[in-house]
């Protein structure tokens, strides 16, 4: 590794404002060559403005400050003028075509060409090479819609590679992927800067990530550098130094405490079978059984591809594959939902993973979009009852702590956490039996998760069950009475959430054998 | 309890917004009538002050009655992110039928009105079920539409088809009768209706403000309901004074396709703004997805807005034939272009969910003032088109260029 001296990067007094809210408040960062340079701190502290302005997005004269990149002072004016230093960044949104094969999009932009025509023998012979180094195997040829998303980002990075990239800038890589993936992820880029001395700013909100992977953190809070963490074999990270640093007051608990309450069964799913939407013949779910009492919140567990969501999904209204089979009980009596709103009518209540493409309307404000679900509560032969629209969504507003100026604020202007609150409380409003949560707290910063976590168990306190999708196991076992593991579409084990540990899931989560039909109710 | 005390003051504070926020926040709602004001004062100069004569503002309505009528429909069709090219085929076609009923099939206006709406219903459903139900684009349905229903109206209305009866023919020219006679130059019932509306008025937004804050909901400050009072009473009561002196010595003051269009725009306005309905039709715009997954039948819904749209179409041809008094197979040629551009200048999002009545309305009047306005002044219709073509696109891009210095 390069020398502590080796400075590749210094961003000097940076202040970024828009219009009258400060983002960045005289940032100061300081990066060696070849290190893991990780950036640190709650959504909206001013991470990605930070890097934002590193990469030429917010171009030169739009902020006060330096940039001192290899010793000379940078002035980029466009993405392009970074991409030539060799500072590729990579959002947290992949900006790839989905449509287009991995060889069009890894020389989207940047062509090889001989005379008008596109080189494609040249660009295969390149692509090989580049995606050898970043571990992915798959036909160039492949579409991008085809891949998962753990591929879809080594794409990404095999294109910032093709860039010929010193500087890699990592917005949230791992946000959409499971640990196993992101292992790999980080695995791959710790290789890349060994063998290629490349240099990577991280940008995560998953701490154990960070004290595996980084040699230098820096957290950054409203807008300001407020420390700076060396890690190395000797120190390794404090994450509660690290939690108390970001959020500005120490987290002694970062999941509630809360003692369930667990009542009769309210939910329980028998041998559910569903097959994938285009390749009829796999099952995706092989038969899943489980069940969740009232009050109780129960977990279910599995890498990415364990067919969690599409079961879920199948379940709620068939709005995921075909040809699904199996026997739902609710409240001890057979029922169907053959359409969302009969499930909803139930008493199911599905809080979809991904807010922004399935969970809210970002044109419509917080009241449209809390009362989107419950018309059958708020309206009379079809007219809204508006006073009482707007005293539910206030109602909901206050409770959840969500912040905004008021409940007619449209819902794209609201932070990540304050997204999600308002899509609780569209599902919680339609006071459900069963409220089936999947992912709640992706991409969400820490206080905004603690306080999901409090709703969720405000929830479970009032008698309804909740079933929890998490590809974050600290969350399931903080949070849930009961966890399930899923594994390729069947459940592997059946777990009490305080006699088990991280370990023994992840070998559930990877094993291949089928829970005993004795042990899958409780 | 420090907790409770900062969110209560804060609470305070939001629902004491004073009047300067008001108008800042709606500023982009504004802009659009304040275009039209600006509009109208510039041809009311440059035409010397012929443009809001009386006669010349009840033409304004009675030559874009059709516009405002089939924007209604098209607005929704947009804000639900389809759109529909066959307005004007459609026109041309129930017209058609509706003038061979009265001369062919001895119908008397009324059963001809009737059948023609039912016929503009069965087309917005043909139309709506291969949009919805099949999962046909709009665009392409109501491409194949346009072609369909124009040929149709070839068919039957090749050689154009006379219409006769004069009830029918006075639907689109036709004032509301002067029940309470004229008061010097003025029309008794256009005063007394104009009075009614703005005292009405008065009264709903008080009642709306006292109740907001019975309810210990946010409301609007009182200097900001009175100001809105005031405007609307200044321009009320000029355009019921100018409607109330238009028309001859025996009938005028308000037509008849006002009537009907101020009566759509009322029911739609509610229908858009109140009921689950209209709120379905801006949540599949906004994220077709969000509204599946939280329980929204978005084919019905779809369905419902070509439905609806086949019907305002025959609602459309009903006042476009009693105008031209002949159905010919040319009738309605670029109608949906006209509907289409006055939500656009209304503030109709390109990309769905985003739009309102009153938006679209005065996109629609907008269009109509610089139609007449420019051939009061004897321009050119090749240059009127070129015009109109220009602000179009203008107004979408100040919409979306206003959109960008606001990130």
């Amino acid at each position: 590794m390069a020398g502590k001296n080796d400075v590749i990067l210094e961003m000097r007094h940076i202040t970024k404002r828009f219009g009258p809210v400060t983002a960045l408040d005289d940032v100061n960062i300081r990066v060696n060559r070849g290190e893991i340079f990780s950036v640190c701190g709650e959504n909206g502290a001013g991470k990605s403005t930070l890097m934002n302005v590193l990469s030429g997005v917010y171009g030169y004269g739009t902020y006060e400050g330096d940039i001192v990149y290899n010793g000379e002072v940078c002035k980029f004016r466009s993405v392009r003028d970074s991409e030539q230093k060799g500072i590729v960044i990579i959002h947290q949104e992949l900006a790839l075509q989905p449509y287009l094969s991995v060889l069009d999009n890894l020389f989207l932009g940047d062509e090889r060409k001989k005379g008008l025509a596109i080189d494609t023998a040249t660009e295969r012979v390149e692509a090989k090479k580049v995606l050898e180094q970043v571990g992915l195997d798959v036909d160039v040829d492949t579409l991008i819609s085809n891949l998962g998303v753990g591929k879809q980002q080594l794409v990404e990075i095999a294109k910032a590679l093709l860039k010929n990239v010193k500087l890699l800038i990592l917005d949230e890589p791992t946000a959409a992927l499971n640990d196993e993936d992101s292992e790999r992820l980080l695995k791959m880029i710790d290789h890349l800067r060994r063998t290629q001395g490349l240099t990577a700013i991280i940008i995560s909100h998953k701490l154990n990530e960070i004290a595996e992977s980084a040699d230098e953190v820096q957290v950054i809070r409203d807008g300001k550098t407020i420390s700076h963490i060396s890690v190395d074999a000797e120190h390794p990270l404090d994450q509660n130094i690290l939690i108390r640093d970001m959020v500005g007051r120490p987290l002694t608990n970062r999941y509630p405490e809360h003692t369930s309450h667990i009542g009769g069964e309210v939910l329980r799913v028998e041998d559910w079978k569903v097959h994938h939407p285009l390749d009829t013949h796999r099952l995706v779910a092989k038969g899943v059984s489980f069940n969740v009492r009232a009050g109780e919140i129960v977990g279910l567990a599995g890498l990415i591809g364990a067919g969690r969501t599409e079961t879920a999904m199948s379940i709620f209204g068939h709005q995921y594959g075909v040809e699904s089979s199996g026997k739902i009980v609710l409240d001890g009596k057979p029922v169907t939902f053959p359409t969302v709103s009969s499930a909803v009518e139930q008493g199911v209540a599905y809080a979809t993973e991904d807010r922004k493409v399935y969970g809210l309307n970002l044109l419509q404000n917080i009241r449209e979009n809390t009362s989107m679900a419950n018309f059958r509560h708020l309206a009379h032969m079809g007219v809204i009852d508006r006073v009482k629209e707007r005293k539910i969504a206030q109602k909901y507003l206050h409770e959840f702590k969500t912040k905004a100026p008021s409940i007619e604020t449209p819902t794209g202007n609201l932070s990540g956490g304050n997204q999600q609150k308002v899509v609780l409380a569209k599902w919680v409003s339609t006071d459900p039996k069963v409220l089936i949560l999947d992912e709640p707290t992706r991409g969400i910063d820490v206080g905004a998760k603690y306080e999901i976590y409090e709703i969720i168990d405000q929830l479970a306190d009032s008698g309804s069950g909740v079933l929890m999708i998490s590809s974050e196991l600290p969350e399931l076992l903080g949070v849930c009475d009961r966890i399930y593991t899923m594994s390729n579409g069947i459940i592997t084990a059946c777990k009490k959430a305080d006699q088990t540990n991280q370990e023994e899931l992840m070998r559930y989560m990877t094993s291949s054998v089928p829970i005993s039909k004795e042990d899958v109710f409780a | 309890m420090t907790d409770s005390t900062a969110t209560t003051s804060k609470k305070e504070v939001t629902q004491q917004r004073t009047l300067k926020d008001m108008l800042l926040a709606n500023v982009r709602s504004y802009g659009i009538f304040l275009a039209l004001v600006v509009v109208i004062l510039v041809f009311q100069g440059l035409t010397g002050g012929r443009l809001l004569t009386p006669n010349n503002v009840v033409a304004l309505f009675q030559q874009n009655a059709y516009v405002m009528i089939t924007a209604i429909g098209m607005l929704m069709v947009i804000i639900a992110t389809d759109i529909d090219l066959s307005v004007g085929s459609v026109i041309a076609f129930v017209g058609g039928i509706g003038a061979i009923a009265m001369r062919d099939w001895g119908m008397n206006w009324f059963l001809a009105v009737i059948i023609m709406l039912l016929i503009g219903l069965l087309i917005g459903a043909f139309q709506g079920f291969w949009v919805a139900y099949v999962g046909v684009p709009g665009f392409v349905t109501t491409l194949g539409g346009m072609l369909l229903f124009r040929g149709l109206a070839t068919v039957i209305a090749g050689e154009s088809i006379p219409v006769s009866d004069n009830t029918f023919r006075s639907i689109a020219s036709a004032y509301l009768p002067n029940i309470f006679g004229f008061w010097g130059n003025l029309d008794g019932l256009t005063v007394v209706v104009g009075l009614v509306c703005i005292i009405a008025y008065i009264v709903l937004q008080f009642r709306a403000r006292n109740k907001a804050v019975k309810n210990g909901l946010q409301a609007e400050p009182t200097s900001y309901v009175v100001l809105k009072c005031v405007l609307v009473a200044l321009i009320g009561g000029y355009f019921t004074v100018l409607l109330a002196q238009s028309g001859n010595e025996t009938s005028g003051g308000i037509p008849v396709s006002l009537l009907i269009i101020v009566l759509l725009i009322a029911i739609y306005w509610f229908v858009l703004n109140r009921t689950v309905y209209g709120r379905n039709v801006y949540a599949i715009g906004g994220n077709r997805r969000a509204a599946i997954l939280s329980g929204i039948d978005t084919r019905r819904t779809e369905f419902c807005i070509f439905l609806n749209m086949g019907f305002l179409e025959g609602v459309a041809s009903v006042i476009t034939l009693s105008r031209l008094a002949s159905a010919t197979a040319q009738t309605g040629q670029s109608f949906e272009m006209d509907a289409i551009a006055a939500c656009f200048i209304g503030g109709t999002a390109v990309t769905g969910g985003i739009g309102t009545i009153p938006g679209a309305m005065v996109g629609a009047l907008i269009m109509g003032v610089l139609n007449q306005g420019l051939s009061i002044m004897g321009v050119n219709a090749a240059w009127v088109s070129v015009i109109k073509g220009l602000v179009v696109i203008f107004a979408v891009a100040y919409d979306i260029l206003s959109k960008r210095s606001k990130h």
